[in-house]
C-alpha cells in the first residue's frame, strides 16, 4: 500500500474526480450521477464568476454579519497560559457557521433554476440556516431530521417551523443525522428535476466536500488576516471541532500552505473511545464508503455502519468529510478526541470565564485548549473556531446536570 | 457460456421475457430466505436477485429498508449471504444468482477476496447501487477474472453520452431503473419504458431488465412485452412483512412463492398472441 505523500499544493485538491488522495469521489446511485455532474459544472462556473462572488459577499456582509470578530479570550488565556483567540462564528445570523455555506448554496440553487430545497440536519443548526435562506429567497424547504434529534433539539425544530420549513422526522436506523442524510438522498433521487440538495457539511459526493469547504473558507481567510493584524504573525495552532468537519475545514483550508501552523481537529469520543458510544471516525474508524464519498467511518467487521454517539447532536455522525481523512493520513492536520464529560466541563467554564455560552460542538474544541496551550507555551498563539452558540443546548446541559427546565 | 447468458439465450428461443425476483438474504431469517430462494425457480423465477443487507440502504423504499433491518438484526452478513448462495447451488446449478447491495460491505471484505468467495459460492452477477461507472474500475478489475458480471443500473436521467460510457465493462444484462426514485414506491410509466429499453439495448447489445415500481401482474405483463426481463422485489418482500406483522410466520414461504407465481404467469403469458 502506498503511503500518501504530502502534496506541494493543497489548493489543487480535490482532483477532477473529486479525490483527496484516496478519499472523496462520487458514490451515488446512477439516477443521481447526472445531477452531481450538473452541480459540479454549475458550481465551477459560479466560483469563477465575479458577479456570483460579489453577490455572495454582499449577503455575507449585510445579512450574515461578516466578518465575524476575532476575540482575545483574556481570562481563559491567563488560566491556560497561552494567547487564545476565539473566531466568533456564533455571532453570525442564526448563531453558527452553517449559514456561510447555506448562503452560497442557495445562490447557486437559484442560478441552477431549482425551485425546491431539501436538507438534512443533526443539531438543527444547518436546518435552521437552510430554512432561513429559503425564507429569505422564497423557496420551499424540507428538512430531514432524525426523530431522536427532533426530540433533543426542540427549540431548533420550532425555529425551522417559524421560518416556514417543513421538518420531517426520520425514524429509520438510530434516527439521528446519518439516517436523516439517507432520507434526504431518497428524496433527491425521487425529485430529480426541481430539487436542490443543500448538504450541510463538507461531505457527500463531489463537488459537495470542495464546495462546502470553499463556502466555509471565509472563516479561515478572515482569521488569517485578523490574526496577522492583531498579533503581527501567524498562529501556532488552530483548533476546531469535527463532526462532518465543515467549520474545521473552513478554518484550516486557508492555513494549509502555512506549514508552521498546527491544524488540530477535535472529534467527539462520547462515553469514551473504549466504548461503543462515540463519534470519532478518524481515531476509532477505518476507511469505507457512505453517503457518496470514501472516507473514515465507524463500521463493524461486516462493513455495516455503526451508530455514532455524542452528547452534541451536531457531532453525532459516524463519518467525516473526505478532506479531513486525507489531511489525517498525510499528517498535515492532527485530530484529538473529547468525551461528553470534558465537553460539558468546557461548556461551563467558557460561560463562567468569558461570558460566552458555546455550542456543545464548539465546547469539544475548547476542552482541548489546555493540552494545546501546553504544546505552544505562554507566548504561543492559538485560534479556536467558536463555531456556534449554545442556546440550543441548554436543555441538554440541564438534563446532564440532573435538572428539568 | 455464463449461466446468465445461457438463460437469456434459452428465453430468446422461447420468445418470452425473463422473470427476475428479488428477495433479501436473511429476511425474515436465514433459513426461511433460503427456503424461499429454493422455491423461486419452481414458482417461475428465471433469475434470482439476492439482496445483501446494508445498514444504510439509500436507494431503497421502506419495504426493502425494513427487510435489511430484519436481516441484520438476525445476524446476516456478507459471509452469510454467500453461504445462502452456496446452499442454493447444491440443488440448482442453472438459475443465475445476482447479488445486489451497497459498496461498503464489499469494499470492507476487499474486492479480490469478495470476487473469489462469491465465484466459489456460485454467484453469477453483482449489482452495486452506490458504485457508478466512474468509481467501478477497481471492482470490475476484480470481477472480470472470476467471471462475475458487473451489472449496471441505467436510470431515466442517464443520457446517451453516459450510457455509452457505462456499457463498456458490463456483461450479462443491463438493469433499467424505470423510475427516478427509491425501490417499491412510484409506479413505472409504461409508455416511457419501451423507448428507454430500445435505447439501452441498442447502446449495450445486451438484454435489458426493467425494475423499480412493478407491483401488479398487469404492469409486469406490460413491461414483459417490451423488455427482456421484468424485475419484481418489493411486492414479494411485502408478503414477508405482512406475514410477520400478522404473527403467522408459518406460511411465509408459500405466500411469497404464490405471489411470485402469479407475477411469473403474467410475464410468461404477456407475449402470447403477439404477432
Amino acid at each position: 500500500m502506498n503511503a500518501p505523500s504530502r502534496p506541494n499544493d493543497y489548493a489543487a485538491y480535490p482532483d477532477a474526480d473529486g479525490r483527496f488522495g484516496d478519499y472523496g469521489g462520487r458514490y451515488v446511485a446512477e439516477t443521481l450521477m447526472p445531477l452531481v455532474h450538473d452541480l459540479d459544472g454549475a458550481y465551477t462556473a459560479a466560483k469563477n464568476d465575479p458577479a456570483f462572488q460579489a453577490e455572495l459577499t454582499g449577503y455575507l456582509t449585510h445579512y450574515v454579519g461578516r466578518p465575524s470578530p476575532l476575540y482575545f479570550a483574556e481570562r481563559l488565556s491567563k488560566k491556560l497560559g497561552a494567547r487564545i483567540w476565539f473566531k466568533r462564528e456564533e455571532l453570525n445570523h442564526t448563531g453558527a457557521h452553517k449559514i456561510n455555506n447555506c448562503m452560497g448554496q442557495i445562490l447557486l440553487a437559484q442560478r441552477m433554476g431549482k425551485t425546491r430545497i431539501i436538507a438534512e440536519t443533526g443539531a438543527g443548526q444547518h436546518g435552521v440556516a437552510s430554512a432561513t435562506v429559503c425564507a429569505r429567497f422564497g423557496l420551499p424547504c424540507v428538512v430531514y431530521m432524525g426523530a431522536v434529534d427532533v426530540e433533543r433539539q426542540k427549540p431548533n425544530v420550532f425555529r425551522m417551523n417559524l421560518l416556514g420549513a417543513e421538518v420531517r422526522p426520520v425514524t429509520s436506523g438510530a434516527a439521528t443525522l446519518k439516517d436523516a442524510m439517507n432520507e434526504a438522498m431518497r428524496d433527491w433521487v425521487t425529485n430529480v428535476s426541481d430539487t436542490y440538495y443543500m448538504i450541510g457539511t463538507a461531505a457527500g459526493p463531489h463537488p459537495y466536500p470542495a464546495m462546502v469547504r470553499d463556502f466555509q473558507s471565509v472563516i479561515g481567510a478572515e482569521t488569517r488576516a485578523q490574526i496577522l493584524k492583531e498579533e503581527g504573525r501567524l498562529p501556532d495552532a488552530v483548533v476546531a471541532c469535527v463532526g462532518g468537519g465543515s467549520n474545521a475545514i473552513g478554518m484550516f483550508h486557508p492555513f494549509l500552505a502555512d506549514e508552521s501552523v498546527r491544524l488540530i481537529g477535535v472529534e467527539a469520543s462520547g462515553h469514551g473511545l473504549d466504548t461503543d458510544k462515540h463519534a470519532a471516525s478518524l481515531t476509532g474508524g477505518r476507511p469505507g464508503v457512505l453517503h457518496g464519498n470514501k472516507t473514515y467511518l465507524l463500521q463493524d467487521d461486516d462493513g455495516q455502519i455503526l451508530d455514532a454517539h455524542s452528547i452534541s447532536a451536531g457531532l453525532d455522525y459516524p463519518g467525516i468529510g473526505p478532506e479531513h481523512s486525507w489531511l489525517h493520513d498525510v499528517g498535515r492536520a492532527s485530530y484529538m478526541t473529547c468525551t461528553d464529560d470534558e465537553a460539558l466541563a468546557a461548556f461551563h467554564e467558557t460561560a463562567m470565564l468569558e461570558g460566552i455560552i458555546p455550542a456543545l460542538e464548539s465546547a469539544h474544541a475548547i476542552a482541548k485548549l489546555p493540552e494545546v496551550a501546553k504544546q505552544v507555551g505562554p507566548d504561543g498563539v492559538i485560534v479556536l473556531c467558536l463555531s456556534g452558540r449554545g442556546d440550543k443546548d441548554v436543555g441538554t446541559v440541564a438534563a446532564a446536570m440532573g435538572l428539568n427546565l | 457460456m455464463s449461466r446468465i447468458d445461457a438463460k437469456f439465450a434459452a428465453l430468446a428461443t422461447e420468445g418470452r421475457a425473463a422473470f427476475i425476483t428479488y428477495i433479501m438474504a436473511g429476511d425474515p431469517d436465514a433459513a426461511t430466505a433460503l427456503e424461499i430462494m429454493k422455491g423461486l425457480p419452481g414458482a417461475g423465477a428465471d433469475l434470482i436477485e439476492l439482496g445483501m443487507p446494508f445498514s444504510d440502504p439509500m436507494a431503497e423504499g421502506p419495504t426493502i429498508q425494513f427487510a435489511a433491518q430484519r436481516s441484520l438484526a438476525g445476524g446476516m452478513s456478507v459471509t452469510g449471504t454467500l453461504d445462502t448462495v452456496r446452499a442454493f447451488r447444491k440443488d440448482d446449478d442453472t438459475t443465475p444468482v445476482i447479488l445486489m447491495g451497497y459498496l461498503n460491505p464489499v469494499l470492507n471484505r476487499g474486492f479480490e477476496t469478495f470476487a473469489r468467495d462469491a465465484a466459489a459460492a456460485g454467484v453469477d452477477g453483482l449489482i452495486i447501487v452506490d458504485c457508478p461507472t466512474e468509481e467501478s474500475g477497481p471492482l470490475a478489475d476484480a470481477l472480470e477474472p472470476v467471471g462475475i458480471s458487473l451489472i449496471r443500473l441505467v436510470a431515466p436521467t442517464t443520457d446517451d453520452a453516459r450510457l455509452a460510457l457505462m456499457v463498456r465493462r458490463t456483461s450479462g444484462f443491463v438493469y433499467y431503473v424505470s423510475v427516478a426514485g427509491v425501490t417499491g414506491v412510484k409506479e413505472a410509466d409504461a409508455d416511457a419504458v419501451a423507448p428507454a429499453v430500445a435505447r439501452v439495448r441498442a447502446a449495450s447489445g445486451l438484454p435489458v431488465a426493467v425494475g423499480f415500481g412493478i407491483k401488479t401482474p398487469e404492469r409486469a405483463a406490460g413491461v414483459a412485452r417490451v423488455a427482456d426481463a421484468v424485475v419484481v422485489g418489493s411486492v414479494l418482500v411485502d408478503e414477508i412483512a405482512a406475514a410477520i406483522s400478522s404473527g403467522s410466520n408459518e406460511n411465509v414461504t408459500q405466500k411469497v412463492l404464490s405471489k411470485a407465481a402469479a407475477l411469473a404467469k403474467a410475464v410468461c403469458d404477456a407475449r402470447v398472441g403477439d404477432a
